[in-house]
Protein backbone atom coordinates (compact mmCIF):
# COMPACT_ATOMS: atom_id res chain seq x y z
CA UNK A 1 0.00 0.00 0.00
CA UNK A 2 2.96 2.16 -0.17
CA UNK A 3 2.73 3.36 3.36
CA UNK A 4 4.20 2.84 6.69
CA UNK A 5 2.38 3.84 10.41
CA UNK A 6 3.56 5.05 13.79
CA UNK A 7 2.84 2.15 16.45
CA UNK A 8 2.98 4.55 18.83
CA UNK A 9 1.20 7.16 18.01
CA UNK A 10 -1.43 5.38 14.78
CA UNK A 11 0.19 8.44 11.83
CA UNK A 12 0.55 6.96 8.33
CA UNK A 13 3.84 8.38 6.41
CA UNK A 14 4.96 7.57 2.81
CA UNK A 15 7.03 3.79 2.45
CA UNK A 16 10.42 4.36 4.09
CA UNK A 17 10.16 7.49 6.39
CA UNK A 18 12.59 5.99 9.39
CA UNK A 19 11.52 8.43 11.65
CA UNK A 20 7.42 9.39 12.81
CA UNK A 21 7.51 13.43 12.11
CA UNK A 22 4.94 13.65 14.97
CA UNK A 23 6.35 11.93 17.54
CA UNK A 24 9.75 10.81 16.73
CA UNK A 25 9.30 6.80 17.25
CA UNK A 26 11.18 5.08 15.00
CA UNK A 27 9.35 3.05 12.37
CA UNK A 28 9.56 0.04 10.73
CA UNK A 29 6.67 -1.35 8.25
CA UNK A 30 7.59 -4.97 9.61
CA UNK A 31 10.09 -5.46 12.20
CA UNK A 32 11.68 -8.88 10.62
CA UNK A 33 13.94 -8.97 13.62
CA UNK A 34 11.29 -8.95 15.98
CA UNK A 35 11.30 -13.12 16.02
CA UNK A 36 14.71 -12.71 16.41
CA UNK A 37 14.85 -10.46 19.92
CA UNK A 38 11.75 -12.07 20.58
CA UNK A 39 13.64 -15.55 21.24
CA UNK A 40 16.70 -13.83 22.59
CA UNK A 41 14.46 -12.11 25.54
CA UNK A 42 12.42 -15.65 25.69
CA UNK A 43 15.33 -17.68 26.22
CA UNK A 44 17.23 -15.52 28.90
CA UNK A 45 13.63 -14.91 30.71
CA UNK A 46 13.27 -19.49 31.21
CA UNK A 47 17.20 -19.01 31.83
CA UNK A 48 16.31 -17.00 34.75
CA UNK A 49 13.18 -18.49 35.36
CA UNK A 50 14.91 -22.16 36.60
CA UNK A 51 17.22 -20.62 39.00
CA UNK A 52 14.55 -18.88 40.06
CA UNK A 53 12.46 -22.03 41.66
CA UNK A 54 15.42 -23.92 42.39
CA UNK A 55 16.89 -21.17 44.88
CA UNK A 56 14.85 -20.43 47.89
CA UNK A 57 12.57 -16.92 47.73
CA UNK A 58 12.68 -16.56 51.14
CA UNK A 59 14.87 -17.65 54.42
CA UNK A 60 12.84 -17.32 57.42
CA UNK A 61 14.58 -17.23 60.99
CA UNK A 62 12.41 -18.14 64.07
CA UNK A 63 13.95 -18.47 67.51
CA UNK A 64 14.21 -21.80 66.93
CA UNK A 65 14.97 -22.88 63.43
CA UNK A 66 15.79 -21.05 60.19
CA UNK A 67 13.52 -22.31 57.03
CA UNK A 68 14.91 -21.66 53.38
CA UNK A 69 11.75 -21.95 51.34
CA UNK A 70 10.99 -21.45 47.19
CA UNK A 71 8.65 -20.42 45.66
CA UNK A 72 6.76 -23.40 45.27
CA UNK A 73 7.61 -24.89 49.17
CA UNK A 74 6.33 -21.42 50.26
CA UNK A 75 2.61 -21.83 48.61
CA UNK A 76 2.62 -25.23 49.78
CA UNK A 77 2.88 -24.52 53.23
CA UNK A 78 0.66 -21.81 52.92
CA UNK A 79 -2.33 -24.52 52.16
CA UNK A 80 -0.83 -26.69 54.54
CA UNK A 81 -1.60 -23.97 56.94
CA UNK A 82 -5.26 -23.40 55.24
CA UNK A 83 -4.73 -19.81 53.25
CA UNK A 84 -5.91 -21.40 49.95
CA UNK A 85 -7.12 -18.43 48.64
CA UNK A 86 -3.38 -16.79 49.20
CA UNK A 87 -1.70 -19.87 48.02
CA UNK A 88 -3.69 -20.39 45.14
CA UNK A 89 -2.83 -16.39 44.03
CA UNK A 90 1.37 -17.53 44.25
CA UNK A 91 0.82 -20.34 42.50
CA UNK A 92 -1.14 -18.74 39.48
CA UNK A 93 1.04 -15.66 39.61
CA UNK A 94 4.29 -17.24 39.88
CA UNK A 95 3.98 -20.90 38.25
CA UNK A 96 1.33 -20.58 35.82
CA UNK A 97 1.52 -17.60 34.55
CA UNK A 98 5.18 -17.38 33.41
CA UNK A 99 4.98 -21.22 32.21
CA UNK A 100 1.68 -20.19 30.28
CA UNK A 101 3.25 -16.85 28.90
CA UNK A 102 6.60 -18.98 28.04
CA UNK A 103 3.95 -20.90 26.25
CA UNK A 104 2.08 -18.32 24.32
CA UNK A 105 4.86 -16.35 23.36
CA UNK A 106 6.19 -19.09 21.89
CA UNK A 107 3.59 -20.46 20.46
CA UNK A 108 2.78 -16.71 18.93
CA UNK A 109 6.43 -16.66 17.52
CA UNK A 110 6.12 -20.57 15.73
CA UNK A 111 2.77 -19.04 14.36
CA UNK A 112 4.08 -16.20 12.25
CA UNK A 113 6.75 -18.49 10.63
CA UNK A 114 4.25 -21.75 10.14
CA UNK A 115 0.69 -21.84 10.04
CA UNK A 116 -0.65 -23.67 13.29
CA UNK A 117 -4.50 -24.06 14.20
CA UNK A 118 -5.47 -20.83 15.81
CA UNK A 119 -7.64 -17.72 13.92
CA UNK A 120 -6.10 -14.52 13.87
CA UNK A 121 -8.45 -13.07 16.29
CA UNK A 122 -7.66 -15.78 19.26
CA UNK A 123 -4.00 -14.81 18.39
CA UNK A 124 -4.23 -11.22 19.02
CA UNK A 125 -6.60 -11.76 21.48
CA UNK A 126 -3.20 -13.97 23.27
CA UNK A 127 -0.93 -11.69 22.77
CA UNK A 128 -3.01 -8.50 23.98
CA UNK A 129 -3.36 -10.59 27.70
CA UNK A 130 0.13 -11.71 27.51
CA UNK A 131 1.08 -8.16 27.21
CA UNK A 132 -1.47 -7.24 30.18
CA UNK A 133 -0.77 -9.99 32.68
CA UNK A 134 3.27 -10.09 32.74
CA UNK A 135 3.47 -7.79 34.91
CA UNK A 136 1.17 -9.02 37.25
CA UNK A 137 4.35 -11.97 38.08
CA UNK A 138 5.59 -9.18 39.62
CA UNK A 139 3.68 -9.51 42.55
CA UNK A 140 5.75 -12.34 44.24
CA UNK A 141 9.09 -9.79 44.22
CA UNK A 142 6.42 -7.26 46.12
CA UNK A 143 5.55 -9.68 48.94
CA UNK A 144 8.98 -10.70 49.32
CA UNK A 145 10.24 -7.00 49.45
CA UNK A 146 7.17 -6.25 51.61
CA UNK A 147 7.38 -9.09 54.19
CA UNK A 148 11.36 -8.94 54.37
CA UNK A 149 11.62 -5.26 55.74
CA UNK A 150 8.27 -5.70 57.41
CA UNK A 151 9.23 -8.63 59.51
CA UNK A 152 12.30 -7.72 61.54
CA UNK A 153 11.25 -8.84 64.57
CA UNK A 154 15.20 -8.92 66.04
CA UNK A 155 15.68 -12.40 67.89
CA UNK A 156 11.34 -13.12 67.56
CA UNK A 157 11.74 -13.80 63.56
CA UNK A 158 13.24 -12.32 60.72
CA UNK A 159 12.43 -12.74 57.47
CA UNK A 160 15.34 -11.83 54.36
CA UNK A 161 14.96 -12.51 50.70
CA UNK A 162 16.89 -15.46 49.14
CA UNK A 163 18.67 -15.10 45.43
CA UNK A 164 15.86 -16.61 44.03
CA UNK A 165 14.35 -13.20 43.83
CA UNK A 166 16.68 -11.72 41.55
CA UNK A 167 16.31 -14.41 39.04
CA UNK A 168 12.28 -14.18 39.36
CA UNK A 169 12.55 -10.66 38.66
CA UNK A 170 15.01 -11.01 35.81
CA UNK A 171 12.62 -13.64 34.20
CA UNK A 172 9.80 -11.20 34.62
CA UNK A 173 11.58 -8.09 33.04
CA UNK A 174 12.84 -10.23 30.45
CA UNK A 175 10.04 -11.96 28.89
CA UNK A 176 8.00 -8.34 29.41
CA UNK A 177 10.64 -7.29 27.11
CA UNK A 178 10.44 -10.53 24.67
CA UNK A 179 6.34 -9.65 24.54
CA UNK A 180 6.85 -6.23 23.85
CA UNK A 181 9.33 -7.15 21.11
CA UNK A 182 6.78 -9.07 18.96
CA UNK A 183 5.16 -7.23 16.21
CA UNK A 184 1.65 -8.08 16.17
CA UNK A 185 1.32 -6.85 13.27
CA UNK A 186 2.91 -9.90 11.87
CA UNK A 187 0.20 -12.09 12.76
CA UNK A 188 -2.61 -10.26 10.18
CA UNK A 189 0.11 -10.13 7.36
CA UNK A 190 -1.15 -13.20 5.88
CA UNK A 191 -4.83 -12.26 5.59
CA UNK A 192 -3.59 -8.61 3.39
CA UNK A 193 -3.74 -9.30 -0.67
CA UNK A 194 -0.29 -8.32 -1.13
CA UNK A 195 0.01 -10.71 1.59
CA UNK A 196 2.27 -8.01 3.33
CA UNK A 197 5.32 -6.12 3.69
CA UNK A 198 8.14 -8.72 2.28
CA UNK A 199 11.37 -9.04 3.73
CA UNK A 200 13.49 -6.81 1.51
CA UNK A 201 11.28 -3.84 2.03
CA UNK B 1 -14.71 4.16 10.63
CA UNK B 2 -16.35 2.04 8.02
CA UNK B 3 -14.19 1.95 4.90
CA UNK B 4 -10.73 0.25 4.77
CA UNK B 5 -8.55 1.91 2.60
CA UNK B 6 -8.21 0.27 -0.62
CA UNK B 7 -5.04 -0.60 -2.12
CA UNK B 8 -4.39 2.53 -4.66
CA UNK B 9 -4.87 5.41 -2.58
CA UNK B 10 -5.50 8.80 -3.78
CA UNK B 11 -6.28 10.30 -0.18
CA UNK B 12 -3.87 12.08 2.02
CA UNK B 13 -1.98 10.43 4.49
CA UNK B 14 -2.79 12.96 6.85
CA UNK B 15 -6.33 11.95 6.51
CA UNK B 16 -5.65 7.95 6.94
CA UNK B 17 -4.97 6.58 10.56
CA UNK B 18 -3.35 2.70 11.10
CA UNK B 19 -4.16 0.51 13.83
CA UNK B 20 -0.91 0.19 16.14
CA UNK B 21 -1.89 -3.62 17.10
CA UNK B 22 -2.61 -5.02 13.60
CA UNK B 23 -2.15 -2.24 10.66
CA UNK B 24 -5.16 -2.16 9.02
CA UNK B 25 -5.76 1.89 7.75
CA UNK B 26 -8.55 3.48 7.78
CA UNK B 27 -10.00 6.54 6.44
CA UNK B 28 -9.77 9.38 9.74
CA UNK B 29 -12.98 10.17 10.85
CA UNK B 30 -12.99 11.49 14.07
CA UNK B 31 -16.01 9.67 16.58
CA UNK B 32 -18.83 12.43 18.55
CA UNK B 33 -17.27 13.03 22.09
CA UNK B 34 -18.60 9.79 23.60
CA UNK B 35 -17.86 7.81 21.18
CA UNK B 36 -15.35 5.19 20.15
CA UNK B 37 -13.45 4.65 16.90
CA UNK B 38 -12.94 0.91 16.83
CA UNK B 39 -10.34 -1.20 14.52
CA UNK B 40 -12.40 -3.31 12.61
CA UNK B 41 -10.43 -6.29 12.14
CA UNK B 42 -8.91 -7.21 16.00
CA UNK B 43 -11.35 -4.43 17.85
CA UNK B 44 -8.20 -2.30 19.10
CA UNK B 45 -9.67 1.12 20.03
CA UNK B 46 -8.46 3.66 18.23
CA UNK B 47 -10.19 7.09 19.11
CA UNK B 48 -12.27 7.36 22.35
CA UNK B 49 -13.00 11.17 22.83
CA UNK B 50 -14.55 12.32 25.77
CA UNK B 51 -15.85 15.61 27.39
CA UNK B 52 -13.32 18.07 29.31
CA UNK B 53 -11.06 15.11 29.55
CA UNK B 54 -8.24 17.15 29.85
CA UNK B 55 -9.12 18.61 32.92
CA UNK B 56 -10.06 15.33 34.46
CA UNK B 57 -6.82 14.10 33.91
CA UNK B 58 -5.39 16.88 35.24
CA UNK B 59 -7.03 16.68 38.49
CA UNK B 60 -7.06 13.31 38.49
CA UNK B 61 -2.76 13.50 37.95
CA UNK B 62 -2.51 16.42 40.44
CA UNK B 63 -4.18 13.68 43.06
CA UNK B 64 -2.09 11.04 42.19
CA UNK B 65 1.05 13.18 42.43
CA UNK B 66 -0.08 14.17 46.07
CA UNK B 67 -1.34 10.35 47.18
CA UNK B 68 2.20 8.96 45.65
CA UNK B 69 4.54 11.95 47.82
CA UNK B 70 2.27 10.61 51.07
CA UNK B 71 2.49 7.04 50.52
CA UNK B 72 6.27 6.94 49.84
CA UNK B 73 6.94 8.72 53.49
CA UNK B 74 4.26 7.07 55.71
CA UNK B 75 4.07 3.28 56.93
CA UNK B 76 1.92 1.50 55.10
CA UNK B 77 2.00 -2.07 57.34
CA UNK B 78 2.79 -2.34 61.24
CA UNK B 79 3.69 -5.62 62.84
CA UNK B 80 3.22 -6.54 66.43
CA UNK B 81 4.38 -9.83 67.71
CA UNK B 82 4.29 -9.88 71.32
CA UNK B 83 6.18 -6.33 72.14
CA UNK B 84 8.54 -6.18 69.22
CA UNK B 85 6.76 -3.24 66.72
CA UNK B 86 7.67 -2.38 63.54
CA UNK B 87 6.31 -0.25 60.76
CA UNK B 88 7.23 -0.15 57.34
CA UNK B 89 7.07 2.47 54.68
CA UNK B 90 7.38 2.06 50.73
CA UNK B 91 10.73 3.28 51.14
CA UNK B 92 11.90 0.60 53.50
CA UNK B 93 10.20 -2.18 51.62
CA UNK B 94 11.56 -1.45 48.21
CA UNK B 95 15.05 -1.22 50.45
CA UNK B 96 14.81 -4.29 51.71
CA UNK B 97 17.04 -5.60 48.99
CA UNK B 98 19.64 -3.21 49.59
CA UNK B 99 21.57 -5.19 51.66
CA UNK B 100 24.78 -7.52 49.41
CA UNK B 101 24.11 -8.41 46.14
CA UNK B 102 20.47 -7.72 46.02
CA UNK B 103 20.95 -3.98 45.70
CA UNK B 104 19.99 -4.10 41.73
CA UNK B 105 16.89 -5.81 42.56
CA UNK B 106 15.97 -2.85 45.10
CA UNK B 107 16.47 -0.16 42.53
CA UNK B 108 14.25 -2.13 40.22
CA UNK B 109 11.78 -2.32 43.11
CA UNK B 110 11.79 1.17 44.01
CA UNK B 111 11.71 2.40 40.39
CA UNK B 112 8.25 0.06 39.83
CA UNK B 113 6.36 1.12 42.33
CA UNK B 114 7.21 4.88 43.00
CA UNK B 115 9.85 6.33 40.35
CA UNK B 116 8.06 5.37 36.97
CA UNK B 117 4.45 5.91 38.22
CA UNK B 118 5.86 9.14 39.36
CA UNK B 119 7.54 10.23 36.08
CA UNK B 120 4.44 9.26 34.25
CA UNK B 121 2.38 11.76 36.57
CA UNK B 122 4.70 14.07 36.33
CA UNK B 123 5.31 13.66 32.38
CA UNK B 124 1.27 13.42 31.84
CA UNK B 125 1.07 17.05 33.26
CA UNK B 126 3.86 18.47 31.62
CA UNK B 127 2.10 17.57 28.47
CA UNK B 128 -1.57 17.78 29.42
CA UNK B 129 -1.81 21.40 31.42
CA UNK B 130 -0.34 23.52 28.27
CA UNK B 131 -3.23 21.62 25.88
CA UNK B 132 -6.28 22.51 28.52
CA UNK B 133 -4.87 25.89 28.78
CA UNK B 134 -5.07 26.39 24.87
CA UNK B 135 -1.16 27.56 25.09
CA UNK B 136 1.07 26.01 22.48
CA UNK B 137 2.41 22.45 23.63
CA UNK B 138 5.72 22.85 25.96
CA UNK B 139 9.04 22.10 24.38
CA UNK B 140 9.62 18.56 23.11
CA UNK B 141 5.69 17.53 24.50
CA UNK B 142 5.74 14.79 22.15
CA UNK B 143 9.15 13.45 23.01
CA UNK B 144 6.97 13.75 26.84
CA UNK B 145 4.15 11.91 25.62
CA UNK B 146 6.02 9.15 24.03
CA UNK B 147 8.04 8.31 27.03
CA UNK B 148 5.00 8.14 29.33
CA UNK B 149 3.32 5.61 26.92
CA UNK B 150 6.42 3.60 26.74
CA UNK B 151 6.51 4.05 30.70
CA UNK B 152 2.90 2.30 31.16
CA UNK B 153 3.74 -1.71 31.64
CA UNK B 154 6.36 -0.73 34.40
CA UNK B 155 4.50 1.21 36.49
CA UNK B 156 3.54 -1.55 38.67
CA UNK B 157 1.33 0.45 41.61
CA UNK B 158 -1.78 -1.85 41.97
CA UNK B 159 0.31 -5.02 41.65
CA UNK B 160 2.18 -3.20 44.91
CA UNK B 161 -1.10 -2.88 46.98
CA UNK B 162 -2.31 -6.55 45.85
CA UNK B 163 1.17 -7.68 47.20
CA UNK B 164 0.14 -6.13 50.41
CA UNK B 165 -2.57 -8.18 50.94
CA UNK B 166 -0.39 -11.15 49.87
CA UNK B 167 2.11 -10.61 52.64
CA UNK B 168 -0.53 -9.76 55.24
CA UNK B 169 -1.94 -13.23 55.23
CA UNK B 170 1.56 -14.46 55.27
CA UNK B 171 2.24 -13.33 58.14
CA UNK B 172 -0.74 -13.09 59.76
CA UNK B 173 -0.57 -15.88 62.25
CA UNK B 174 2.93 -14.91 63.26
CA UNK B 175 1.69 -11.57 64.26
CA UNK B 176 -0.66 -8.96 64.51
CA UNK B 177 -0.24 -6.89 61.15
CA UNK B 178 -2.22 -3.63 60.36
CA UNK B 179 -2.97 -1.53 57.38
CA UNK B 180 -1.20 2.18 58.12
CA UNK B 181 -2.08 5.23 56.45
CA UNK B 182 -0.20 4.93 53.29
CA UNK B 183 -1.67 1.54 52.36
CA UNK B 184 -5.46 3.12 52.16
CA UNK B 185 -3.48 5.88 50.07
CA UNK B 186 -1.55 3.93 47.58
CA UNK B 187 -5.40 1.61 47.49
CA UNK B 188 -6.95 4.91 45.99
CA UNK B 189 -3.86 5.69 44.03
CA UNK B 190 -4.50 2.42 42.31
CA UNK B 191 -8.45 3.71 41.22
CA UNK B 192 -7.26 7.38 40.45
CA UNK B 193 -4.67 5.95 38.47
CA UNK B 194 -7.26 3.28 36.72
CA UNK B 195 -9.67 6.17 35.88
CA UNK B 196 -6.74 8.47 34.69
CA UNK B 197 -5.92 5.59 32.02
CA UNK B 198 -9.54 4.91 30.68
CA UNK B 199 -10.28 9.01 30.39
CA UNK B 200 -6.83 9.26 28.21
CA UNK B 201 -8.05 9.35 24.53
CA UNK B 202 -4.01 9.01 22.94
CA UNK B 203 -5.15 10.25 19.79
CA UNK B 204 -6.82 13.06 21.40
CA UNK B 205 -3.69 14.22 22.47
CA UNK B 206 -1.64 13.28 19.32
CA UNK B 207 -3.94 15.77 17.53
CA UNK B 208 -3.92 18.45 19.61
CA UNK B 209 -0.28 18.64 20.00
CA UNK B 210 0.11 18.56 16.31
CA UNK B 211 -2.10 20.94 15.61
CA UNK B 212 -2.53 23.47 18.25
CA UNK B 213 -5.40 25.89 18.90
CA UNK B 214 -3.98 29.62 18.29
CA UNK B 215 -4.59 31.75 20.83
Amino acid sequence: MGIVACTRCTKAWPLGTPVCGRCGHKMVSRDFQSLQKVWAFWLVGLMCYIPANIYPMLKTKTLFQVEESTIIGGAVELAQHGAYGVSLIILVASVVIPLAKFWAIAYLAISVKTRLPAGNHSRQLMYEIVEYIGRWSMIDIFVVAILSSLVQLKTLATINPGPASMFFALSVIFTMLSAQAFDSRLIWDHEAKDRGPQQDV
Amino acid sequence: MKDTVDHELDIPLTDLIVCPQCDAAYHLQVPEVGEKAVCQRCNTVLIAPRRKAGLQIIALALGIFILLIGATFFPFLDIDAAGNKNSVSIVDAALAFANGPLIMLALVTAALIILIPLARVMLTLYVLVPIVLDMPPARHAMQAFRLSEALRPWSMAEIFVLGCAVALVKVADLATVGFGPAFWMFSALVVLIVAQESFMCKWSVWNSLEHPKKS
